[in-house]
C-alpha cells in the first residue's frame, strides 16, 4: 500500500473543470515531480490534498486514511506538509518561533499551562525549542535564529519555509516551486538541501517545479500536467523526449 | 570656515552624548530591586513610617508642600495643578524633585550592591516565582504607602489597574491575534452586572434581591468566585461574537461587536430588575487597592505566559498568515476563539472589579466613549506588547486626570495629543515589544560598561 494514493480525483471551480481524473501514488523515500504550464492546475492539486479546497470527485487515501473532509491543520498533523509558491511566513515572528509553533499539533500542555506556566509547559517548551534549533542547524541558518524573518534575504526566508514544514515531521513533503525566484547558487543549495531531506529523512517529496534542471536532477518520475489532466508520466528521460509533453509546455525547440 | 561651523554642533552633541553615557554609566549597576528600594524610601519620607493617616499633616510631605507654597501635597506629581494654577508649577517641580526623584537615586543608587546580590540570591536559589513576588510586593509596598495619603489617589491607582487589564486583554484580540473588536465595553457591562448580581443576591440586604442567602461575612473571601462568575459570563458574551464571525476573517468581528455592545448596553436598559437605565447599587465596596492589584498582577502574569508559549504565538501566526498556520497544523479557529474568549473573560473581571470600587454602575458607562478610552490605550501604547498595554492605560488615564480642568476642551485636546502621537510615531510607544521578565530582575553588572544594558532596550 503506497504512502499516498490520490484516485480519481476531479475538482471544479463553478463551471471551470480545474482538475480532472487525477492519479498519483507515492511511497517513501521517492521524489515526484509536477510539471505543467502556468493554470494546468498543479497547485490546485496541493490545496486539494492539504485540504484547502474539497475535491468534487475522488479520494486522497494517506496512510491507510481518507483525507476527503478533514481540515488543513488536521491533514498537516497527520504528517502532510507543504511551502507555498509565494512566500507565506508570519512576518512578524523571529526563525526560531517559525520552526517552534510548527509543533504545535504535538502540545499536550494546554491553555491551562499556557496561562499558568506549569512545569511540563517549560519542559515541553524546552523539548520543542532543542528539536528547532537541531533542525535550523540542519538547513544550515540556525545563526539568523533570533532575526524577524523579514529583514532575512530572500533565500533565507525559503529555508525557513522549508525548515518550517519539517518541523512538523511530516512523511510527506509537498514543495511548491521550491526555487522560484531564486538565483543560480540559491539553486544549487537548495537543490542540496532537498537532497539531503531526501536521504536523512527518508520522506516521500512532491514537487512542483518550472526549472527543468531542478526537475530533471531530482526527480525520480514525472508528471505533466495540462488543463487538468496528466497527459505525461514518466522518468525524466521519458519526460525530456515525450513529444505532447515538448508540445504543450516545453515548446517546439525542445529542451536544452 | 566650513570646518568650524562643523565642529560646534559635532562638539556639541559629543559633550551630550559622553553626559549621556556618563548618566547611563552612573545608573547601569542598579538592578529593578535597586529602583523598587528608592521609591519605597521615596513614599516612605512622604509619609512618615508609621504614623497614622489621621495625622498626615504633621509628616514631612505636607510642611515641605507648604514651605513650597503648594496648598497641599500634590496628588498626581503636582500635574493636576499645572492647567488650573501654573504659577505653582515650579514649587509642585520642586516638590516632585525633593521628595520623589532624588531619594530614589540616591538610596537606588546607594543600595546598587546590596540590591544586586540580593537579585542574584533570589534568582540563584529559588524559582523565578519567589523572585517576582519579591519584587511585586516592594513595588505594592510603594504603591500602597504612595496611595496612602489620600482617596483620591487610591481612587486614582484602582482606575490604572482596571485599565491595565482591560487594555491588555484588549491587546490580545486587536493586537496579538489581529482582529478589530469593539465589543470590549460590553464584555466589561456583562462582567460588572453578573458579579454584582452574584455579590448583592449573595450578601447584601437589598429592595430588589430580599435578604442575603450566604452570611455577608464570608463575602470578601468569596468575592474572587463572583469575579471569576462575570468574567464567565463575559466568556459566554464572546461565544456569541464569536461563532458567527470567526468563520473567516475580514471586518466582520468590528460590525458584530460593535452590535454586540449595543445590544448588551440596551438589553440592561430594559431589564429593570438591575435597574435599567437607572443603574445598580448597593455593591459592597470589595474591591479595595491590594484586590485590584493582585487580580491586576494575576490578569498581567497570565497573558505574559500565554503570548510567549507556542500556544499562544499560534494566535500571531493566525494574525500573520492564517493559510500557513493551518497548514502548519495550527487549528486556527481553536486558537482564536480561545483567545477571544480569554480577552472577554479579564474584560468581565475588569468590569467586576469597577463595579465594587464605585459600588454603583449604569449601563451608559459601558458605551462608544468607554470603547474609545480603551482603544485609545492600546493604540497609544501599541500594539503586541505587554509593556506597551500598561503604558498606555497609565498614559490616558493620566491624561485624562491631567487635562480634567479643561472639561469639554478636554475632549478635544486628547485626540489631538493621540494624532499628534500617531504621525510620530504610528505604531504607538512600545508595538512589538517583548520585555523578558527573567532579564528586568537580573542583577546588573557592576564594574564592566560593555555589558551595560537599559531595561526593556532589547529589541
Amino acid at each position: 500500500m503506497p504512502l499516498l494514493q490520490v484516485r480519481n480525483m476531479t475538482h471544479f471551480f463553478g463551471g471551470l473543470r480545474a482538475v480532472h481524473n487525477y492519479d498519483l501514488e507515492i511511497e517513501l523515500g521517492q521524489v515526484r515531480g509536477l510539471i505543467g504550464p502556468n493554470g494546468a492546475g498543479k497547485t490546485t492539486i496541493f490545496n486539494l490534498i492539504t485540504g484547502i479546497y474539497q475535491p468534487t470527485e475522488g479520494e486522497v487515501v494517506f496512510n491507510g486514511q481518507n483525507l476527503v473532509g478533514l481540515q488543513p491543520y488536521q491533514i498537516a498533523a497527520m504528517g502532510v506538509c507543504r511551502t507555498f509558491q509565494t512566500l507565506r511566513l508570519w512576518r512578524h515572528m523571529t526563525v526560531l518561533d517559525h520552526v517552534k509553533l510548527a509543533h504545535y499539533s504535538k502540545i499536550h500542555y494546554g491553555l491551562l499551562g499556557a496561562f499558568f506556566g506549569t512545569g511540563q509547559r517549560y519542559r515541553e517548551e524546552a523539548e520543542i525549542e532543542e528539536m528547532a534549533y537541531n533542525l535550523l542547524e540542519m538547513v544550515g541558518i540556525r545563526r539568523v535564529a533570533e532575526q524577524v524573518v523579514i529583514n532575512l534575504p530572500y533565500g533565507v526566508q525559503r529555508r525557513v519555509e522549508m525548515a518550517r514544514a519539517l518541523a512538523s515531521e511530516p512523511q510527506l513533503l509537498l514543495l511548491d516551486e521550491p526555487t522560484a525566484g531564486m538565483n543560480p547558487e540559491e539553486m544549487v543549495e537548495m537543490m542540496n538541501v532537498i537532497r539531503q531531506i531526501r536521504d536523512e529523512l527518508g520522506l516521500a517529496i512532491f514537487l512542483i517545479e518550472h526549472r527543468m534542471k531542478v526537475v530533471m536532477d531530482l526527480c525520480d518520475t514525472i508528471q505533466t500536467l495540462d488543463f487538468g489532466e496528466v497527459i505525461a508520466e514518466g522518468t525524466p528521460e521519458e519526460i525530456r523526449s515525450n513529444p505532447r509533453v515538448i508540445d504543450a509546455y516545453l515548446g517546439k525547440e525542445g529542451i536544452a | 570656515m566650513e570646518v568650524g561651523e562643523r565642529t560646534i554642533p559635532l562638539a556639541k552633541s559629543v559633550a551630550r552624548n559622553t553626559l549621556l553615557a556618563r548618566v547611563r554609566s552612573y545608573l547601569a549597576p542598579i538592578p529593578l530591586m535597586g529602583w523598587l528600594f528608592g521609591a519605597l524610601v521615596a513614599v516612605v519620607l512622604e509619609q512618615t513610617v508609621g504614623l497614622p493617616l489621621a495625622l498626615v499633616e504633621q509628616t514631612v510631605g505636607l510642611p515641605l508642600a507648604l514651605a513650597l507654597g503648594l496648598t497641599g501635597i500634590p496628588g498626581l506629581f503636582g500635574l493636576r495643578i499645572m492647567l488650573t494654577r501654573p504659577a505653582l508649577i515650579p514649587s509642585a517641580a520642586a516638590y516632585v524633585l525633593l521628595v520623589y526623584a532624588l531619594p530614589t537615586l540616591v538610596v537606588a543608587r546607594l543600595s546598587a550592591p546590596l540590591a544586586n546580590r540580593l537579585a542574584r540570591k533570589l534568582l540563584d536559589r529559588f524559582p523565578l516565582m519567589v523572585s517576582l513576588m519579591v519584587h511585586l510586593a516592594l513595588f505594592y509596598a510603594t504603591v500602597h504607602l504612595w496611595g496612602g495619603i489620600s482617596a483620591y489617589r487610591i481612587l486614582f491607582l484602582r482606575f490604572i489597574f482596571i485599565s491595565i487589564i482591560l487594555t491588555l486583554s484588549l491587546n490580545l484580540v486587536n493586537g496579538y491575534m489581529g482582529e478589530f473588536s469593539c465589543s470590549h465595553p460590553g464584555f466589561m457591562a456583562l462582567g460588572a452586572y453578573g458579579a454584582s448580581v452574584l455579590t448583592v443576591l449573595l450578601f447584601v440586604n437589598d429592595d430588589v434581591f430580599g435578604a442575603p442567602l450566604l452570611p455577608p461575612a464570608l463575602g470578601p473571601f468569596l468575592f474572587p468566585l463572583a469575579l471569576i462568575g462575570g468574567g464567565l459570563l463575559a466568556a459566554l458574551g464572546a461565544l456569541v461574537v464569536a461563532i458567527p464571525s470567526f468563520r473567516t476573517r475580514g471586518d466582520y468581528l468590528a460590525i458584530i461587536s460593535l452590535a454586540f455592545m449595543f445590544i448588551v448596553k440596551s438589553v440592561i436598559e430594559n431589564l429593570e430588575i438591575i435597574g435599567g437605565p437607572r443603574g445598580f447599587m448597593n455593591q459592597p465596596k470589595w474591591a479595595d487597592l491590594p484586590t485590584v492589584f493582585a487580580w491586576t498582577a494575576v490578569c498581567v502574569w497570565t497573558i505574559y505566559n500565554f503570548t510567549r508559549s507556542t500556544i499562544g504565538k499560534a494566535m500571531c501566526a493566525v494574525r500573520d498568515d492564517e493559510t500557513a498556520a493551518a497548514a502548519m497544523t495550527i487549528n486556527t479557529r481553536r486558537t482564536k476563539m480561545a483567545t477571544f474568549l480569554f480577552a472577554a473573560f479579564w474584560a468581565g473581571v475588569a468590569g467586576g472589579l469597577f463595579a465594587h470600587v464605585i459600588g454603583y454602575i449604569n449601563p451608559g458607562t459601558f458605551g462608544v466613549y468607554k470603547l474609545s478610552e480603551v482603544l485609545a490605550m492600546v493604540y497609544l501604547g501599541g500594539l503586541n506588547s505587554v509593556v506597551g498595554s500598561i503604558a498606555g492605560a497609565l498614559g490616558i488615564q493620566v491624561l485624562i486626570e491631567v487635562l480634567r480642568p479643561l472639561e469639554l476642551w478636554k475632549w478635544i485636546a486628547i485626540p489631538v495629543l493621540l494624532i499628534v502621537l500617531m504621525i510620530r510615531r504610528p505604531t504607538g510607544l512600545f508595538a512589538f515589544t517583548e520585555v523578558n521578565i527573567k532579564d528586568l530582575l537580573q542583577p546588573r553588572q557592576t564594574l564592566r560598561r560593555s555589558s551595560v544594558q537599559v531595561p526593556g532596550e532589547e529589541r
